[in-house]
C-alpha cells in the first residue's frame, strides 16, 4: 500500500489530469458537491457525497445516439457517437462504486448497450473510503463495506494523507503512472481510521435496516400489500428520487428537430412520471400508486429476482435527503418488512 | 403547538365535523416529515407531527382530497392559506369539503442550511432560545437558529391567514418583506451578468419536475411539457438552452397566480433559486398594474387576466426592457 | 461503427395495402433488396420515422417469406398516422428483431393448433399461420377463428379468402360483431363464437386481440376444458425500447422485451396483475 500526504494531493491531480481527463467532487457555492472536470487548483470536496451520483459518467442524462438526414423519401442515418477518451473519476464512494455493478447488470446484459460499454471501458474508477458517514447512510444494509470501497483503485484517507490500493489491472496501470509520487504507506494508522469508521457504522440510525423481508420470492406478497396506498399517497410524482439515484436507469429515446436534421437522443426518464408508460394503446401504470410501487418493487424484489439476489439499492441516502416530501426506500422497507 | 393540533383534530374527528385530517407525519429523523392524511385518533397520536421542519405546503393536496367523500381538516400555515385561497379562486378546491385550521407559520428550518455549515450525521435538532443544539454522530454542535431558517421563511411576506375556519394561535399581519431585494439586485445587473447568473443556475437543472409537481399554481391536468403535441415535451435538455426554457415558460404560466409560497425552491434538489423568476413577475405586476398579491382574496381580478383603460401601454413595458 | 442495437437500419416501403379503413399493410425491403433482417414468427421490429417517433410492431409476414417483411399497422397515434400517409418508395428506419417468438419449432411442433384473433390482433398471428402453412407437415389440425367489428375490418381479408379458406388443410371460422349486408357468415363476438365452435381440448391455442377479447376468450376456453398451459398470447403492446432496459415493459419481474412478448398463460398467471 502506498500513500501520499494531503498537501501533495493536488500535485497528484495535476499529474493524472496531464494524461487523462480527471473528474473530482468539488463544492459548489451552495456547498453541495458535484463532480467537475479537474482544473489545476481545484479543491477536493470534503462532503460525503455528490448530489448527483457518479452514474452520470456512464449513463449521462442525455446522450446523442444518431442523426438522420431526411430528403424527399430518403433517410440517411449518421452515427454521431463520439469516440471516448480515457478518463478517471476520483473520489467515488463505496455506494456509487457498487451501483456501477448494478448498472452493468442491465446495460451489459445482451444486447449490450455499446454506448454505456464504451464509457465503462474508458473509465478508471478511483474510490474513496468513507470516514464520516451520515445519518442517511445505509449501505451496510446491502452488504457494502464503505471502509473498503472497491473500484479500480481504492483510496483511504487517514486524516493527513491518502493511501492507495489497486484492485484491478486497470488500477495497477493507473498506479504505475503515479508510483513515483507515492511513498510507503502506514498500515497501522490506516487500520485505526478504519476501526473508527466501523464503530461509527454500528451507531448509524439505520444500521439495523435489514433486507431479509425482500427478494424475488416475496413478489406477490409485496406487490399486493395494502401499504402502497398509504406510502404513495403524498408522492408528487416528480423524478427527484430517480434522478439522484445511482442505480435508476430508466430512459427514453426522443427525436429533436435541430432545424438541420433530426437528432435522436437518449435521456433519463422516471418510472414515477405519469406519462412514463403511456403509449398509443394506453397506460399500463395509470395511478401514482402503481408507479410508486413499480420503483420500489424494482429495487427490492424484481432486481434481486433477476440478478441472483442483488438488490437495486446501494443505500447512498440521496433520496432520503432530496425527496420533496421525504418519502423514501427506507420508509418503504420499514413499512413492508416482516413484523 | 403539536399537542393542541392533535387535540383539536381528535375532537373534530370525534364529533363528525371531519372524517380525515391532513397534516404531516413523523419520519426516521427529526426533519424528514411527510404530508399525510390521518383517519383515526390513534394515527394522530402515533404519527402526527408539527415541528420546525414541517415546511411542506398542504394546499395542493386538497384539490384531490376535497373531491373525496366527507370533509377533511387541513392545517394551513399563513403562506399555505394564500395558495389555498388562490386555488379556491381558480375553482380547484371544493371549499365546503375542507375545514381549515390556521396555524402559526415559521420560521421553519432548512436541513440543507444546517448541513452547509459542515454539520453532518445529524441525529436531532433542538431550538434552545434561538440557538440550535444539534446532536450528531460526531458530537453536539450549535448554530444560531436564524442561520438555518429556510429561504421561504426568511423572506416571509405575511403572517396573516387569509382563509380559515378557526385558528390555533394568533393571527399575524402582512409583513414589510425584503423579498424583492434579490430581484432588484438582478435587475441592476447588466444583461450579460444576468444571463450568466441564470445560465449558471438553470444549467444545474436535472429536469426532475419537482418544482412543477409541487407548485400549487401548476394544476393542469395535462402539462404542456408532457404533451407530445406541444413540440416541447422533451424530458431532458435536447440542446443547451432547453432547460432554461422550461423554467422560463413555467414562470410565465404561473405569473399572476403564483402566491410566492416558495415550494419550488424548497424542493429543488439542485438548490436553484427558482422563486426569483416568479418574484420578478410579482414585482413587475406590482409596479405596472398596482400592488397585487395572488391568493390574498378570492374575488379580485388578476391584472394579467383583466383589462382596464388605466393599464400601462405595451410601449412602457417594452422600454423597460431596453437598457 | 453502426453496431448498437439502438441505431436503426433503413428500409424502404415497396408496397402499401389498405386492409381496412384504419389498417394498412406495408411491405418493407432493405435498400439493396431482400429483407432487412431475418426473424422468427411472433418477433417484433421497431419502425420509425425520424422526428416523428419510434414504435414496436409485430412482423406480420412469415419468416418463410424470403423476399420481404410485412407490417399490418392500425392508425392509432402520432407515428401510425404518419406511417399511414406513406407511399411506396418512402424510406423508414427499422431495428430488430426483438423479443421471443411462438415456439413453432418446439412446443407447437406436431400439435393441433387453434388460432384465435380479434381485429388487428391477427397481425402477429398471421406470421405464425403462414409459417405453419409453409411447414404444414410439422403440425396437426389447424383452425383459425378470426373476428372483427365488421367485414370491412377484417385484416388481410383477401389472403384469408384466397389462400387460407382455399386450403383444405385449414379450417377458417370468421365472425363479425354485428349483422351486415353482404355477410352471410357468423355474427357475434369472438369469445362466444369460440364457445359455440367448442374446439377439441387437445388443441394448442394462440390468441391475440384486444385485452377484453383475450380475457373473455380465455375464460371461455377454460369452460371448454382448456388449461392455461395450452394457451399462448403476445404482449408486444408493452414493448418500448425493445431491449428490456428502458424500464417500461416489465410485468412484475418479467420483461416483455426479453422474456416476451410471447407468453403462455400459466406464465402470466404467476405474475402480478399489472397487464
Amino acid at each position: 500500500m502506498f500513500r501520499i500526504s494531503a498537501e501533495k494531493l493536488n500535485d497528484l491531480f495535476d499529474r493524472i489530469a496531464s494524461k487523462q481527463t480527471l473528474y473530482i467532487p468539488v463544492d459548489r457555492e451552495d456547498k453541495a458537491a458535484e463532480y467537475k472536470k479537474y482544473e489545476s487548483g481545484m479543491t477536493l470536496s470534503s462532503a460525503l457525497n455528490t448530489v448527483r451520483s457518479a452514474k452520470d459518467f456512464f449513463f449521462p442524462q442525455t446522450e446523442n445516439l444518431a442523426e438522420f438526414r431526411l430528403s424527399g423519401k430518403t433517410i440517411e442515418v449518421k452515427d454521431i457517437r463520439s469516440e471516448h477518451e480515457d478518463f478517471v473519476i476520483f473520489g467515488v464512494r463505496a455506494c456509487d462504486a457498487r451501483s456501477f455493478g448494478i448498472l452493468d447488470s442491465v446495460f451489459l446484459s445482451e444486447p449490450v448497450d455499446t454506448f454505456y460499454k464504451n464509457r465503462r471501458d474508458h473509465g478508471t474508477i478511483v474510490t474513496m473510503a468513507c470516514t464520516r458517514p451520515e445519518e442517511t447512510c445505509f449501505c451496510t444494509t446491502f452488504g457494502i463495506n464503505p471502509t473498503m470501497p472497491g473500484g479500480d483503485v481504492s483510496v483511504f484517507p487517514d486524516g493527513t494523507g491518502y493511501s492507495f490500493l489497486a484492485n484491478t489491472e486497470k488500477g495497477k496501470e493507473f498506479m504505475a503512472e503515479i508510483s513515483d509520487m507515492l511513498e510507503e504507506g502506514n498500515p497501522a494508522q490506516l487500520a485505526k481510521v478504519q476501526e473508527n469508521t466501523r464503530n461509527i457504522l454500528k451507531r448509524l440510525p439505520l444500521a439495523n435496516l435489514k433486507t431479509d423481508s425482500f427478494g424475488g420470492e416475496r413478489l406477490m406478497k409485496h406487490f399486493s400489500s395494502e401499504k402502497w396506498a398509504e406510502l404513495s399517497e403524498s408522492c408528487i410524482g416528480c423524478g427527484t428520487c430517480t434522478f439522484v439515484c445511482p442505480t435508476c436507469q430508466c430512459y427514453d429515446i426522443r427525436d429533436f428537430d435541430t432545424g438541420n436534421g433530426i437528432k435522436r437522443f437518449r435521456c433519463w426518464d422516471s418510472c414515477m412520471y405519469s406519462d412514463f408508460t403511456k403509449m398509443a394503446h394506453g397506460n399500463s401504470r395509470n395511478s401514482q400508486l402503481e408507479r410508486f410501487r413499480q420503483r420500489f418493487m424494482h429495487k427490492l424484489v424484481y432486481h434481486p429476482s433477476n440478478h441472483e439476489g442483488e438488490f437495486g439499492c446501494v443505500g447512498c441516502g440521496r433520496c432520503l435527503s432530496k425527496c420533496p416530501i421525504s418519502m423514501n426506500i427506507v420508509k418503504v422497507m420499514k413499512a413492508l418488512e416482516d413484523k | 403547538m403539536q399537542e393542541a393540533m392533535i387535540k383539536r383534530a381528535k375532537e373534530l374527528l370525534a364529533d363528525g365535523t371531519v372524517n380525515r385530517v391532513m397534516g404531516w407525519k413523523k419520519g426516521e429523523f427529526v426533519y424528514d416529515t411527510t404530508p399525510a392524511v390521518f383517519e383515526t385518533a390513534e394515527e394522530l397520536e402515533k404519527e402526527f407531527v408539527c415541528n420546525d421542519f414541517t415546511q411542506a405546503n398542504l394546499s395542493k393536496y386538497l384539490i384531490k382530497e376535497s373531491r373525496k367523500e366527507g370533509k377533511i381538516l387541513a392545517f394551513l400555515k399563513p403562506c399555505d392559506t394564500y395558495s389555498f385561497n388562490q386555488l379556491l379562486k381558480e375553482h380547484r378546491i371544493i371549499r365546503e369539503n375542507v375545514y381549515v385550521i390556521g396555524i402559526p407559520g415559521g420560521p421553519k428550518l432548512d436541513m440543507e442550511k444546517i448541513k452547509a455549515k459542515g454539520i453532518s450525521g445529524i441525529l436531532d435538532v433542538k431550538n434552545e432560545n434561538f440557538t440550535l443544539k444539534i446532536e450528531t454522530l460526531y458530537g453536539t454542535e450549535t448554530m444560531p437558529f436564524y442561520e438555518a431558517v429556510s429561504g421561504k421563511c426568511a423572506d416571509c411576506k405575511s403572517k396573516k391567514h387569509v382563509v380559515y375556519d378557526e385558528l390555533i394561535g394568533e393571527d399575524g399581519d402582512v409583513l414589510a418583506s425584503r423579498r424583492f431585494d434579490m430581484v432588484e439586485k438582478l435587475e441592476n445587473m447588466t444583461s450579460q451578468e444576468r444571463y450568466d447568473f441564470w445560465r449558471g443556475e438553470l444549467s444545474k437543472c436535472i429536469r426532475c419536475n419537482a418544482c412543477r409537481n409541487v407548485c400549487p399554481a401548476c394544476t393542469c391536468e395535462n402539462c404542456v411539457f408532457d404533451n407530445p403535441k406541444s413540440g416541447i415535451d422533451q424530458k431532458a435538455a435536447a440542446d443547451s438552452f432547453e432547460e432554461n426554457m422550461f423554467h422560463i415558460i413555467r414562470a410565465f404560466h404561473v405569473a399572476g397566480r403564483c402566491t410566492d409560497c416558495g415550494e419550488c425552491s424548497r424542493v429543488c434538489p439542485q438548490n436553484i433559486p427558482l422563486h426569483l423568476l416568479n418574484r420578478k413577475f410579482i414585482k413587475d405586476i406590482n409596479s405596472l398594474y398596482g400592488e397585487y398579491q395572488a391568493g390574498a382574496d378570492t374575488t379580485s381580478k388578476c391584472p394579467l387576466t383583466d383589462y382596464d383603460t388605466d393599464d400601462c401601454e405595451p410601449s412602457i413595458v417594452h422600454e423597460r426592457g431596453v437598457e | 461503427m453502426n453496431n448498437d442495437t439502438l441505431i436503426p437500419l433503413v428500409g424502404v416501403v415497396t408496397d402499401v395495402r389498405q386492409d381496412t379503413p384504419d389498417v394498412k399493410t406495408f411491405r418493407v425491403n432493405a435498400l439493396e433488396g431482400g429483407k432487412v433482417f431475418e426473424h422468427k414468427p411472433g418477433q417484433c421490429a421497431m419502425l420509425s420515422i425520424p422526428g416523428v417517433g419510434e414504435a414496436m410492431f409485430s412482423i406480420t409476414s412469415s419468416p418463410t417469406n424470403k423476399e420481404y417483411m410485412e407490417f399490418s399497422i392500425k392508425k392509432c397515434g402520432c407515428l401510425t398516422n404518419w406511417l399511414h400517409a406513406m407511399d411506396v418508395g418512402q424510406q423508414i428506419t427499422i431495428r430488430g428483431p426483438y423479443g421471443n417468438y411462438f415456439p413453432v419449432e418446439t412446443e407447437l411442433k406436431g400439435k393441433d393448433l387453434l388460432f384465435i384473433a380479434g381485429g388487428i390482433g391477427l397481425a402477429p398471428l398471421r406470421s405464425v399461420i403462414n409459417y405453419v402453412r409453409d411447414n404444414r407437415a410439422n403440425y396437426g389440425e389447424v383452425q383459425i377463428v378470426y373476428g372483427s367489428r365488421s367485414k370491412d375490418d377484417l385484416v388481410d381479408y383477401q389472403e384469408i379468402i384466397d389462400e387460407w379458406m382455399a386450403d383444405p388443410n385449414i379450417q377458417v371460422n370468421l365472425t363479425i360483431d354485428n349483422p351486415q349486408e353482404g355477410w352471410d357468415g357468423h355474427v357475434g363476438f369472438v369469445p362466444n363464437y369460440v364457445k359455440e365452435l367448442a374446439p377439441s381440448t387437445n388443441k394448442t391455442v394462440l390468441v391475440c386481440g384486444p385485452p377484453i377479447m383475450i380475457k373473455f376468450t380465455l375464460a371461455g376456453l377454460k369452460e371448454l376444458g382448456f388449461t392455461e398451459t395450452q394457451v399462448y398470447t403476445t404482449m408486444e403492446l408493452r414493448m418500448k425500447c425493445g431491449v428490456g432496459k428502458c424500464g417500461r415493459c416489465n410485468i412484475g419481474n418479467k420483461y416483455v422485451c426479453k422474456d416476451g412478448p410471447v407468453f403462455r398463460f400459466d406464465e402470466l398467471d404467476a405474475l402480478p396483475d399489472e397487464y
